[in-house]
């Protein structure tokens, strides 16, 4: 075995493999690991991102639980450390958080903020490599292959410096997770949370993952588990014991995924590009609704929101997602692939009517969103419609639309099936 | 109801119906099939899948009138594996409920519903009828129903849309059907009685079962229809749909008038080339690329994983250098059904609608819109 390397995260220095705390500033904060100085490939975590940010701008809140998310009704979008301890967790519906922990500081997220907060930490990671793939607003990946000499220092040594530099500059925490490659790197990232530091080697990601549950894998999902459950496999380990033709044949094209990641192995590079997959929007409603023309003019404003976002980002879509939560907090989503891809709010609406007709029998709803999948850079939308998508008139009017909200805000123009219902009003909507 | 058939001519006759009859059902009865024995030697077979209703009539061996309903995909599955040659005895007036197949020392029992719980299709008022040679009626969904639109957000373009137009002065009956891709138009002569027609959008599963039930058929199909229902009539099939209720668009609009640039090359050939190019136009789009200068044009596709080829053809041209591409699939589902030696394609540039016609065959137009290349 090899030997064990150290570092010290608070000066980055490498005391001695048995030494308590750092012997040049007296830290306790040291890694141990036999390839910490050999990996590069990271994932960087925000911690309690929101709830940090809101708690560095209120000091009084220090002590206190706090949770971000909507006041009313909606979700818990962020809660502290001290907010989990009652057992609150992100994505909890706020009431049952308020259940479990009545004296909860409750704060509206101001995504503005947390928006520029997280532009600075990212700032500070592409200062070290051009290598980051950002995941969302406070968590990233980042390949720091071939900056020792750059840096003066391995990965290891430069992420503890970066990590210090973010607290330092922004009075906000984060956790790293350093492998050799994104999946590991992410599950480490995990382990040691809060302000925490973990490294997975080559040499141990096997037997690390082998007790772990195969949900932890990429691309294992409550219907795959079952799938995987069926046939016999809980544990990591039981899936990396079985063959990869074997699992392919079994699975299909995941087959190969979930050998490769079974093993610890996962061949994706960090891609800056960072490819957006989907363009969503979704909204907690006040009230539950199964009124289905309430939610039609719902899912109207929402599509619109969708093909503007994706106008922007010069992306079409070539399927539309309904999604629906029951009052009783069951998901629903419904796809439908479009025969070309669309910017247009019209053609997503149009294909996502009918998936709404069949859902509204009755039920109530308390959260309703639309979103666009399978996407290509609206520059390539190959093939011309002879009548102009939903009609060249749509499209036109559509056009007319945007450019009036860009000039004078969303509610300066709303199509008449919209009228009448605000989204904004409706508690915090969360857009990824 | 207690009936002998012979297994061929009930076979054939619940092949018809049975594709009528989808395979999911939430209504129960729906996946039955009805049958009723009349005095006069025939049994009535029906099914229906609440838009469109098949009724065809047999001759059987009566021994008792009355009705029932079955599964129908099991009968037909059952009636396909007895052994050829024989007579089945159909008898409902036995075990309450129960539908008794018996063939030899074969025996099979299906559980029945109501007969009288089985949806009918009001024939209702037919405002129009005429009369279709049966060969015409094949040539107009063999050369339109390709390009039906298969997207249920343009539910109006889901079928092939038919009424009375005038080609150049000439009364005709014209069939339309566009996926907004491309767009099929055929002309056949007008029957006496179609005059005034109201123009019809007949629904995509419609047309296609039509298609089957035509196939054999020699003299003409009788055609009845309202602004809401149309009506095939042929040998012993009565084939009754209900019709797309929504506008078809203006499809005249889209059809351009100035294409200048002309390509006209020998069919066979060209679609020979499309095929071997598809070989590697394996991705999404399917496109090829049409390189055209007066006199030759070059073939060529190219794949994700750079794999490419290209192919040579002698052509008549005689204007400017023009690139452009379509999607294969699209060129070889038309020209498949050209009858004639040579294809031409009427350009205006690399993007706008092209026209594209059998040389042979002045009744048939189509336009492709092109695909960036």
């Amino acid at each position: 075995m090899a030997a064990v390397t150290t570092l010290c995260r608070d000066c980055g220095r490498r005391p001695p493999p048995d030494a308590e705390a750092c012997p040049a500033c007296g830290s306790r904060r040291i890694v141990r690991h036999e390839e910490l100085h050999d990996l590069s490939i990271a994932h960087l975590d925000c911690d309690a991102f929101y709830a940090a940010i809101e708690k560095r701008d209120r000091p009084e809140l220090r002590d206190r639980p706090v949770i971000v998310g909507g006041r009313h009704r909606g979700v818990v979008a962020a809660c502290c450390y001290i907010a989990r301890t009652y057992g609150v967790r992100s994505a909890m519906p706020m009431f049952k958080a308020l259940e479990l922990c009545p004296g909860a500081v409750v704060i509206g997220p101001d995504m503005r903020k947390y928006g520029e907060v997280g532009a600075r930490v990212r700032g500070m990671m592409q200062a070290l490599t051009p290598l980051v793939e950002p995941l969302s607003i406070d968590e990233a990946f980042m390949d720091l292959t071939g900056t020792e000499a750059l840096h003066r220092g391995s990965p290891a040594t430069t992420l503890a410096a970066l990590a210090r530099r973010v607290e330092d500059e922004l009075a906000i925490a984060v956790s790293i997770g350093l492998s050799h490659n994104k999946f590991l790197a992410k599950i480490a990232s995990d382990l040691d949370k809060p302000r925490g530091f973990a490294a997975i080697g080559r040499g141990e990601a096997r037997a690390f993952l082998s007790d772990k549950p195969v949900s932890l894998l990429w691309g294992v999902g409550k219907a795959m588990r079952r799938r995987l459950a069926r046939d016999g496999v809980t544990l990591i380990g039981e899936l990396a014991r079985i063959d990869e033709a074997e699992l392919v044949a079994r699975y299909g094209r995941i087959g190969r995924r979930l050998a490769l990641s079974s093993r610890g192995e996962d061949d994706r590079r960090v891609d800056p590009e960072g490819e957006t997959k989907s363009v969503s929007s979704e909204t907690t409603l006040d009230t539950d609704i199964a009124d289905r023309g309430r939610l039609r003019s719902i899912l109207w404003r929402l599509a619109e929101t969708v093909a503007r976002r994706m106008k922007k980002a010069g992306v079409a879509g070539g399927g539309v997602t309904l999604k629906l939560k029951t009052a009783d907090f069951r998901i629903v989503t419904r796809s439908r692939r479009l025969k070309s891809a669309t910017q247009s709010a019209e053609e997503m609406f149009r294909a996502a009517e009918p998936l709404l007709e069949r859902e509204t029998d009755g039920r109530a709803f308390r959260l309703i969103g639309i979103g666009a999948h399978d996407l290509v850079e609206s520059g390539r939308i190959a093939q011309g419609d002879l009548f102009g998508g939903a009609g060249p008139s749509a499209s036109r009017v559509d056009k007319a639309l945007d450019a009036v909200r860009e000039k004078f805000g969303d509610a300066a123009v709303v199509k008449g099936r919209g009228f009448g219902v605000g989204i904004e009003g409706q508690g915090p909507s969360k857009a990824e | 109801m207690k009936l002998a058939i012979e297994r061929a001519v009930l076979l054939k006759a619940l092949a018809h119906a049975q594709s009528v009859v989808e395979r999911r059902n939430t209504i129960p009865i729906l996946s039955n099939i009805r049958l009723e024995a009349a005095d006069d030697g025939t049994l009535r077979l029906t099914a229906t899948d609440m838009d469109l209703e098949a009724v065809e009539s047999v001759s059987a061996d009566i021994e008792a009138a009355g009705a029932t309903t079955a599964p129908a995909h099991v009968l037909y599955d059952i009636c396909r594996k007895l052994p050829e040659g024989s007579t089945a005895t159909l008898d409902a007036t036995g075990d309450a409920g129960r539908l008794s197949i018996a063939c030899g020392r074969i025996h099979f029992r299906l559980p029945c519903l109501p007969p009288e719980d089985f949806p009918a299709m009001s024939g209702g008022d037919f405002s129009h009828g005429f009369a279709l040679p049966a060969s015409e009626l094949r040539r107009l969904i063999d050369k339109t129903g390709f390009a039906i639109s298969t997207e249920e957000t343009r539910y109006y373009l889901n079928g092939v849309y038919v009424h009375g137009a005038d080609a150049d002065g000439a009364p005709v009956l014209r069939a339309v059907a566009t996926d907004g891709h491309r767009l099929a138009r055929v002309d056949s002569e007008r029957p006496d009685g179609a005059g005034d027609m109201p123009g019809v959008i007949v629904p995509r599963k419609t047309v296609g079962e039509l298609r089957k039930l035509v196939d054999e058929i020699d003299g003409a199909v009788r055609v009845e229809l309202s602004d809401a229902k149309i009506r095939f009539a042929f040998d012993t099939v009565v084939l009754t749909s209900k019709l797309i209720d929504g506008t078809f668009p203006d499809y005249e609009r889209v059809i351009p008038r100035d294409n200048d640039k002309t390509l006209e090359m020998e069919t066979a050939g060209f679609v020979q080339a499309v095929d071997r190019m598809a070989a590697i136009s394996t991705d999404k789009s399917r496109s090829i690329k049409l390189a055209i200068e007066p006199g030759r044009l070059v073939l060529s596709a190219n794949s994700p994983d750079s794999a490419s080829g290209e192919e040579e053809l002698p052509v008549d041209y005689a204007g400017p250098a023009i690139e452009i591409g379509f999607n294969s699939r699209y060129v070889l589902e038309m020209a498949r059904n050209f009858d004639g030696e040579k294809i031409r394609f009427q350009m205006a540039d690399a993007v706008s609608p092209t026209i594209v016609n059998d040389t042979s065959d002045d009744r048939t137009l189509y336009v492709l819109m092109p695909m960036r290349v």
